[in-house]
């Protein structure tokens, strides 16, 4: 295919500003294909990789951006380049009008600062080699930071991270994408009634399933703070996590604590365990994937994410509430009626990046041979992340599935193709999807995974088999998209809904299990792989 | 020591930079939110972002680098603040205020050797050196000129300024303007009359030579007798701030500052033992060139921003200066340091018969009078210029806006009726230019490439961005040192 590119100097628009700008002109011109990218090196071996770079490119900075159109007919090419750059300048004012007279909106946060009323937090999502610049800036306005950015070079997550605690102010982050303040939801969260618990929590999805639990169970969150991933790494010492742990145990409204984390650096977990034993306050830790530990003192210790909910809301006072292990032993028995020999392997399909470790430590502890692109210790890397072998967990949501697009929790493209490969195979048994509400979050996701669960599951019944599919929903009944409604349409196009991540493990380790245990006592091994 | 954690106990008010669907639920909770325009700082580079973040000021930790940065700042506007420029005196050759200069040209800009001189400049050095009479014909000029014994150097780095070409060579009368705060001089030729034939643009000819001298034995005795008999001398603040509000920007509009010069001179030259022919030609040489001033807003702005040069860790550009080829700044506290980058062809009207084709790139030392907040930084004053750079009224009102983002002060001595008499943006601050990403506009005549071709049009031009992004980088390794 021919191609023809061209450079638009010194205007900087975020990735997600440019795709919208590819996905107009494309529907409006009907052109083959169009690339919009900033000129970075990074972006310049991205485009060498996909044959699409060209001299024209080479001086390209990385404020400016790069533009390729791909098509055979010139004159398509040449209509969607016109009507890329109407719209790259269409959003700017026009020199000379009265808007370009006005005041411009604030670009720096020096400007933001002085228009603002009392800032007092910076939420900051710029590309990662950019963000930590910002977030100093912020810090040194006396701002706290929420930085949802990911690869930020890591001595500038721990300078500015010195700097903060220097200050008394907080950074959550990078890679922090979930955060609640007095009562302010941050990047990905859900509504939630305000109450007793605070959390702290280096999984954004982590904590807004347990902040989604106990909303449930009718207790509510003082404040959540998230910490980012890589806060509880021994270069970085879980700086935000201990000043989290201060925060809660200074804050009046706060009665119970509860932490979830992915098992932090050895020394930072000693720090975190022992400051969270004398904050005087009952803590919930759960170090998701790590060695079980038992509980002392006002520390206790879980393992799973609904466990954790249900624990912090107990402390608080409210109504114990009961698990669902009966209705979860009914549902895998009921699925396991319907399946074919053949249908042995679980293929958990997961955006959230907490729900995927969850899921396999959970089919882990049961013994089960786990794959993954993100594998804990003790499962297996998965060869090709294209492709799903035996038991497979797969975080949708990490950087080999979204570079150049948006995040699964917003773009449901990757996952529904993957559901529809999954269908294809005669060895699954189910495929588990979580589907999370909240702010940030795809509007309407039922809308746009119930007709591919519906595919997919008529695909599987084409080839003689039938094709379970459970999910849990992590929202609340105050989400902006209805939780209820969402249930109900995915409920509609066959699938199963269980309550929890936890739950939903839960149920498919059952089927796997299971049909396991059938297939040993009816000695009908299938040989395959060298898989048990 | 750290600080307790103190997140939880302000009301959350948010500035949210990046992706905007991460802000949706502050929007929903009703709490103060503040969306950017982000863009990349300066050129984009990251490790230039990360630079400037170390350069920010903090009122809670008066060590660091950008609060002791801030500190100086605020020395440098009291100093700007604070001066008066007066004009007081006429030197009759240049080679009175600098006795060892020698065979030395002072020429417009960053330093430039004379091969990579541009056209208009290599032309104003032969014209030059014929006025000197250090040699016979433009060939032998242009020989002179490359053999090495003839020394350029930047009018900046003397305390002077020169329009254009900016060449003062040693016999050149000067005006002499003191600033009467601090004490220091600031020296600017004079305006030559002849319109495109002048030295400034590059001509040579004899009629430019004669020119030349006609300044030195004619205008320079009876300006320096019209100043001697103002006592005192001439306050020129004063001066260009009544200007201003008379429709001058004093960079490219002087209509209103030379209306008031002539003024000043002409009773003081009457009352002078000159003779009648002689003041005559002395006021018609001021009466027909709107631009006379110029060269003494020029002095009044470098006598300014030299008194507020060389206080260290200052992050205030102290001059901004054009050679034809390159743009350079300095800024106060990196003294003995030219920036440079670049320079653009100025954007605006050309006259009839000329095009971009024909224009050479920026030029002059005429930009110290931005760099002192006047000129574009003070075009709300001047509406009726607007015309000349192909504007509406309101693109006057938007240059003095937008340069209040990238100073640190306002001027209360250079009021802007417009905008509500407020004083005109001045400091221009390295830090902000970068980190707004916004360029000082400068407003500019355009001189055609060809020597002796003169002026073609004029417009805006802005100073290149890379001079403000090593500028940062340079403040930065001082914090490193």
């Amino acid at each position: 295919m021919a191609i023809q590119s061209s450079i638009k100097a010194n205007l900087y628009k975020d990735s997600v500003s440019l795709m919208r700008v590819s996905q107009v002109t494309v529907a409006r011109t009907g052109v083959q294909r169009v690339t919009l990218l900033m000129g970075t090196r990074s972006n310049k071996e991205f485009l060498q990789q996909a044959g699409l770079m060209s001299p024209a490119l080479e001086s390209a900075k990385p404020g400016d951006i790069m533009i390729v159109v791909a098509d055979d007919a010139p004159e398509k090419r040449a209509a969607a380049e016109q009507e890329i750059h109407s719209l790259i300048v269409g959003e700017e004012p026009k020199g000379g009008s009265a808007e370009a007279a006005a005041e411009a909106p604030p670009r720096s946060i020096s400007r933001g600062v002085a228009i603002a009323d009392h800032a007092d937090l910076a939420l900051i999502s710029v590309p990662g080699p950019y963000a930590a610049a910002e977030a100093l800036k912020a810090l040194r306005r006396g701002l706290n930071v929420l930085l949802f950015s990911d690869n930020v070079p890591i001595e500038q997550e721990q300078a500015i991270k010195r700097v903060a605690a220097q200050k008394g102010l907080l950074v959550m982050g990078p890679d922090c994408g979930t955060a609640i303040i007095n009562g302010v939801p941050l990047g990905f969260a859900n509504v939630v009634r305000r109450g007793a618990i605070g959390l702290v929590g280096a999984s954004g999805t982590g904590l807004q399933e347990v902040m989604c639990q106990i909303h449930r169970h009718g207790q509510g969150i003082s404040q959540a703070i998230g910490t980012g991933s890589h806060d509880v790494s021994s270069e970085v010492g879980g700086i935000t996590m201990l000043q989290g742990l201060e925060l809660l145990a200074a804050d009046a409204q706060t009665k119970v604590v509860a932490i979830v984390s992915k098992p932090p650096a050895r020394d930072v977990q000693r720090r975190v365990i022992e400051r969270a034993g004398a904050i005087g306050k009952p803590v919930v830790i759960c170090f998701l994937g790590g060695e079980p530990a038992a509980s002392a003192g006002n520390v206790h210790r879980t393992s799973s994410l609904e466990e954790t909910a249900r624990q912090a809301v107990a402390l608080a006072g409210a109504r114990q509430p009961g698990g669902d292990e009966q209705s979860i032993e009914a549902l895998a028995t009921r699925i396991c009626a319907s399946l074919a020999p053949s249908q042995r392997y679980l293929r958990g399909l997961y955006s959230g990046g907490t729900f995927c470790s969850e899921a396999q430590t959970i089919w882990r502890a049961a013994g089960l041979r786990v794959r993954s692109n993100a594998p804990l210790a003790g499962a297996d890397h998965l060869a090709d992340v294209e492709a799903s072998q035996g038991h497979t967990a797969i975080d949708l949501g990490s950087d080999e599935f979204t570079v150049g697009r948006p995040h699964p929790m917003i773009d449901y493209g990757v996952r529904i193709e993957r559901l529809l490969k999954e269908a294809d195979d005669p060895t699954v048994a189910c495929i588990v999807l979580d589907v999370v509400l909240g702010y940030g979050s795809h509007p309407n996701p039922a809308e746009i995974l119930a007709p591919a669960i519906r595919r997919a599951k008529a695909a599987s019944r084409g080839q003689g088999r039938e094709l379970p599919v459970i999910c849990f929903v992590c929202g609340t009944d105050a989400d902006p998209q209805s939780f209820e409604t969402q249930k109900a349409m995915l409920a509609d196009a066959g699938a199963e809904l269980v309550g929890s991540s936890t739950g939903v493990a839960r149920a498919a380790q059952a089927i796997a299990s299971r049909m396991e245990a059938d297939d040993n006592a009816t000695g009908r091994r299938v040989m395959q792989g060298g898989e048990r | 020591m750290n600080a307790a954690p103190s997140a939880l106990q302000n009301k959350t008010s948010v500035i949210s930079l990046g992706a905007s669907d991460l802000d949706r639920g502050v929007e929903s909770s009703g709490a103060p939110l503040v969306r950017l325009q982000w863009q990349p700082v300066g050129d984009g580079s990251p490790e230039v972002a990360w630079s400037l973040a170390q350069l920010v000021g903090d009122t809670t930790d008066a060590d660091c680098l950008g609060s002791r940065i801030d500190r100086a700042n605020a020395e440098v506007l009291e100093r700007i603040l604070t001066a008066q420029p007066v004009w007081v005196d006429i030197a009759a050759h240049a080679s009175e205020v600098w006795p060892d200069m020698g065979r030395t040209l002072l020429h417009a800009g960053p330093p430039i050797a004379w091969n990579d001189m541009c056209g208009p400049m290599k032309g104003a050095v032969v014209g030059a050196i014929l006025y000197e009479n250090w040699a016979t014909s433009p060939r032998e000029a242009e020989q002179l000129a490359a053999s090495g014994s003839i020394r350029f150097a930047p009018c900046h780095e003397f305390g002077a300024v020169g329009p254009m070409t900016g060449i003062i060579s040693p016999s050149m009368p000067l005006f002499v303007v003191q600033n009467k705060t601090s004490g220091n001089r600031a020296y600017a030729p004079m305006m030559e009359s002849g319109g495109a034939k002048t030295l400034r643009f590059g001509a040579f000819a004899p009629e430019v030579i004669e020119g030349l001298k006609l300044i030195e034995t004619v205008l320079a005795p009876c300006l320096k007798a019209a100043v001697t008999g103002i006592d005192g001398g001439l306050p020129l603040k004063p001066l260009m701030s009544q200007s201003l509000h008379m429709g001058d920007d004093v960079h490219n509009r002087n209509t209103a500052a030379t209306l008031l010069l002539y003024r000043a001179v002409t009773e003081s030259l009457l009352k002078s033992s000159i003779s009648r022919d002689l003041v005559h030609e002395t006021l018609r040489t001021i009466g027909a060139d709107d631009m006379f001033f110029l060269s003494l807003s020029m002095a009044a702005c470098k006598a300014t921003m030299d008194a507020a040069h060389g206080v260290p860790f200052s992050s205030i550009v102290t001059a901004m200066a054009r050679n034809g080829v390159n743009v350079g700044i300095r800024v106060s506290g990196l003294d003995g340091q030219w920036f440079v980058g670049p320079a653009d062809i100025p954007v605006g009207l050309f006259l009839p018969g000329f095009s971009e084709a024909d224009a050479n790139p920026d030029i002059g030392d005429s930009a110290i009078t931005e760099t002192a907040g006047l000129g574009a930084f003070a075009m709300a004053a001047a509406p009726a210029m607007v015309q000349f750079v192909g504007g509406t009224p309101q693109d006057a009102l938007r240059y003095s806006r937008e340069m209040a983002h990238v100073t640190i002060g306002r001027n209360p001595g250079f009021t802007l009726p417009m905008l509500d008499f407020i004083g005109a943006p001045v400091g221009i601050d390295v830090r902000r230019v970068v980190d707004e990403s916004m360029r000082p506009v400068i407003n500019t005549a355009t001189a055609h490439k060809e020597p002796g071709m003169g002026i073609i049009g004029a417009g805006v031009v802005q100073a290149p961005m890379k001079c403000f992004v090593d500028a940062v980088g340079a403040l930065a390794t001082i914090g490193v040192r």
